[in-house]
């Protein structure tokens, strides 16, 4: 049985029947880009046998739908998805007993079309929407259902059209930004120039009538009844208003070196697990005929989403309703509750789509922001957003990390002992519920303030730093520690794939290197080093779809391949780039191959897998977060800039058919391969070894010497 | 005037009710320098009060209540906002009002037609699911219905060039590229 129906297990709470004819799905987990809805309904309209187009997906709101938690590390599909099939097979064989009755049939004897029922005895005809009444399911689902066999599936592993693309395409209300309440006033913010800063001097009224200046201890906003007012009255105080900070502390410059002197905890890592114990000391085996070294980087780097965060809150008769774009509804209403003092049953959260990103950016604490402006002018709702600056400059960055590395070979080439060492901070900065603390921003900046959630690592299997840490090649020795340091100069959280995408890009560019030691071709350097069947059939799909490759003398190819926490989906990449003689690295050519068990939706897969790794090529050739000591100066996307449609390459994804299998998540699998394949691709090109992100033409330069 | 938040919380909210109350009443003043701008937005034109320094998004998405122009990052740096002004790619972040009399802007909303029909451009963006959480698009289809005007059959490279004041994160780039080829080979087929 589904863990989230255990959870959840009336049936109504999952799946209504309209008298239309629409059959509303509801789930906990929220649309952020990744297609959830196209793939739930999907899911659904397969088991009770009716055209996706009579599905609508309900996505979290803490008062309607099932708490399903946070919708993060490509859950969606085993979690809700394998919920969804059982509470629509459940549906279904509800609405069968009851036409069989009505009918006057066996139920062996009726088939259903598009949620029409009819049967094959008397070919007499009933619907899903007139055997429907108030009440039927308003049971528990107590057992499994029987299941549609996999082969007879009809809609599950066909290509559809997203559900939600209709509305936006046309312009129609389609996001959070797009709410219009009744009297809704617009809010901005004023933001400190770090997170530290205090605000010493703010003027008590401004220029512009008919605006608002909210202030509490550090924290001010202004409201307007009209959206430009509010940005006018926003860029006016910050010109006005007068913060003391304290220094960011390290500096940019110093923190590879920080990483390695600051540890806080440092935890062997066994089977994906960190254990509590002590880091047992190496010794290099003696039949070692090579042993290699190499250290790798990625620095805090950021969601960057392309809409600013935003939120729309309104307080009438004590109560809070927040409209957010929040990864974790359940979480945001907890902490809003927590930090302002009210109780659970006074505050509801309730998603709506804002722009993608694939992590936890500022929706949350803008939905803090948003409450305490909507206070403030209560009863009216208030549409905080906040600016590019604030975005880029205030978001939860993924955390910088140093990745050690050594391994050594025999006389025959094959690996004998392996060592990875990362060092990193924190990923964890959800707004968790711990008391007396709280990772909402803006809670710390308050009059009265309340101090961060203590970081602390992350002890769980597969999260965090650890994340895909554990190599998913068989080797006889393996010494793999998670380094955990506390204190980080910039606030961070977790982006798309978490630590799996520095530990994958430092396992694969090392396999590479070593292959390259063993003078061995790196595919066979991996396959003879790798056990698992699917992750060898993987390898091999990439290796038959390869294109031929440019004969130029600066061009070359570079694979990699990760299965994401080594339980989901397995992922190769094959990366063809040139390199000008300036250091540039284009992208020419890529080539994705997948297993990800059952495919829901083809299309949204290979559209994740894509985008998966255009993401993480953008961080590998492109980004970094930089600040000095006024605080962090990547606050536009030319301070800060991502991927360009000129520097996207040609993709071609295959995926392996495995229908009987179960579906894994697949949306952040490509992610780690991908910066791997190009420092991979760019040794092949010119020799040089980049192993520091992101690869710009002055480090390519610098690497070559 | 200025809200201090206090503590404990339910005099705080009373405080701050009081206060902002008396604020509802005043007239809504904050106009600095009024002025009669007349736009046609669709095809539809309206006479509008307001100062000619707005910025052209926030009369979109306020007034007419019109959800295409996104706002992006206020600095013509991401393609979010983009809508036609007399058939010119225009970032509507930063536009003024007062700049725009007698002049014809087109949302991606005046693409559908009277009877419901998408634009082929729209038809493209939906066949080939171009798209994952849809922020850019709209602007992005609208950079594109001005590509495909002055060029109907664009290379891979000229759709790049075009689309490079827009940026996606998602990275949906290799179907939007795919659609704009489609939506273009769509519209030469419909004008044979």
């Amino acid at each position: 049985m589904p863990a989230n129906i255990e959870r959840t297990p009336r049936l109504d709470r999952w799946i209504r029947v309209e008298e239309n004819g629409t059959i509303i799905v509801s789930t906990g987990k929220v649309e952020i880009g990744q297609g959830i809805k196209t793939a739930l309904a999907m899911i659904a309209a397969e088991e009770l046998d009716v055209s996706v187009q009579r599905i609508r997906v309900q996505t979290a709101d803490t008062e309607i739908t099932p708490n399903e938690f946070v919708t993060a590390g490509s859950m969606s599909i085993e979690d809700s998805g394998s919920a969804v099939r059982v509470a629509s097979a459940t549906a279904r064989q509800i609405l069968l007993e009851l036409a069989a009755e009505k009918l006057d049939a066996d139920v062996s004897s009726l088939t259903v079309e598009d949620g029409f029922v009819t049967s094959t005895e008397s070919n007499e005809q009933t619907d899903y929407w007139s055997l429907h009444s108030g009440n039927l399911f308003e049971v528990d689902i107590n057992e499994v259902p029987s299941l549609k066999d996999p082969h007879t599936y009809h809609t599950v592993g066909t290509k559809t059209t997203r559900t939600d693309l209709v509305a936006k395409v046309r312009g129609d209300v389609a996001f959070v930004q797009d709410l219009r309440l009744p009297h809704m006033w617009h809010g901005r913010l004023i933001k400190p120039p770090t997170a530290n800063s205090t605000l010493v001097e703010c003027p008590d009224v401004i220029d512009l009538p008919g605006v608002e200046i909210v202030r509490d201890g550090s924290f001010v906003g202004v409201v307007a009844q009209r959206e430009e007012l509010a940005v006018t009255a926003a860029q006016r105080l910050a010109a006005r208003v007068k913060w003391q900070s304290e220094p960011l502390t390290p500096a940019m410059l110093g923190i590879p070196a920080y990483l390695r002197t600051h540890v806080s905890k440092s935890l062997p890592v066994v089977n994906g697990m960190p254990l509590d114990e002590p880091v047992a000391e190496h010794v290099r085996p003696i039949d070692a005929v090579q042993t290699l070294d190499a250290s790798y980087y990625r620095p805090f780097q950021m969601h960057a989403s392309i809409g600013p965060s935003v939120a729309c809150a309104q307080f009438v008769n004590g109560k809070l309703t927040v409209h957010s774009h929040s990864q974790g509804v359940e979480l945001l209403k907890r902490a809003l509750a927590d930090v302002l003092d009210l109780s659970l049953d006074r505050v509801r959260v309730i998603h709506a789509e804002g722009a993608g990103c694939y992590g936890h950016n500022g929706a949350d604490d803008v939905g803090l922001d948003a409450a305490l402006l909507a206070i403030a002018i209560q009863p009216r709702p208030v549409m905080v957003k906040w600016t590019r600056a604030d975005e880029h400059g205030f978001e939860p960055y993924t955390p910088a990390a140093v990745i050690d590395m050594q391994a050594s070979l025999d006389g025959d080439g094959r690996i004998i002992d392996w060592c990875h060492d990362t060092f990193s901070f924190s990923h964890n900065g959800r707004p968790r519920p711990s008391p007396g603390h709280t990772n909402l921003q803006t809670a710390w900046w308050r009059g009265k303030p309340i101090t961060p959630v203590p970081r602390q690592p992350a002890m769980m299997a597969e999260v965090g730093i650890h994340r895909n840490l554990e190599p998913i090649y068989t080797l006889p020795h393996k010494r793999l520690v998670k380094h955990f340091v506390a204190h980080s100069p910039l606030r961070t959280s977790s982006l798309r794939s978490l630590g799996a995408f520095a530990n994958v890009f430092a396992i694969e560019s090392f396999m590479d290197e070593l292959a390259h030691a063993a003078d061995t071709n790196p595919l066979e350097f991996r396959l003879a080093h790798l056990e698992d069947d699917r992750a060898r059939e993987v390898l091999d799909l990439l290796h038959r779809r390869a294109p031929v490759l440019s004969p130029d003398d600066n061009a070359g190819r570079g694979i990699a391949m990760a299965r994401y926490k080594n339980r989901q989906t397995y992922c190769a990449v094959m990366v063809d780039v040139h390199v000008d003689y300036d250091g540039q690295v284009r992208l020419d050519h890529a080539v994705i191959s997948a297993d990800a068990g059952l495919v829901i939706d083809p299309d949204g897969l290979v559209n994740q897998l894509e985008g998966g790794f255009i993401q993480a090529a953008s961080w590998a050739l492109k980004e970094q977060v930089t600040w000095d000591h006024e605080g962090v100066t990547s606050r536009d996307w030319e301070s800060y800039p991502i991927l360009t449609f000129s520097e996207v390459p040609t993709i071609e994804t295959y995926l392996v058919d495995r229908r009987v299998d179960k579906a894994m998540g697949a949306g952040e699998a490509s992610t780690g391969p991908t910066p791997a394949a190009i420092a991979n691709a760019i040794f092949a090109a010119v020799g040089v070894r980049v192993r520091e992100l992101p690869f710009t033409p002055e480090r390519v330069k610098h690497a070559a010497g | 005037m200025r809200i201090v938040l206090s503590y404990p919380n339910f005099q705080f909210i009373l405080y701050s009710y009081i206060v902002v109350t008396s604020a509802f009443n005043k007239a809504p003043s904050y106009i600095q320098a009024l002025m009669t701008v007349t736009l046609t937005i669709n095809n539809l034109t309206r006479e509008l009060d307001l100062d000619p320094g707005t910025r052209l998004i926030f009369v979109l998405r306020d007034e007419f209540a019109l959800n295409g122009a996104k706002l992006g990052c206020g600095l013509e740096q991401c393609g979010a906002c983009v809508v036609l002004v007399d058939g010119q790619p225009t970032y509507s972040c930063t536009k003024p009002i007062g700049e725009l009399a007698g002049k014809h802007i087109e949302t991606v909303e005046g693409l559908v037609d009277d009877d419901g029909h998408l634009h082929a451009i729209q038809d493209a963006f939906l066949e080939l699911n171009a798209a994952q959480c849809g922020y850019c698009t709209a602007g992005l289809i609208m950079r594109v219905k001005a590509l495909l005007s002055d060029n109907p059959k664009p290379s891979r490279a000229e759709i790049c060039a075009a689309l490079d004041g827009h940026l996606c994160r998602c990275g949906a780039h290799p179907r939007i590229i795919d659609a704009v080829a489609s939506a273009a080979a769509k519209l030469r087929v419909r004008e044979r």
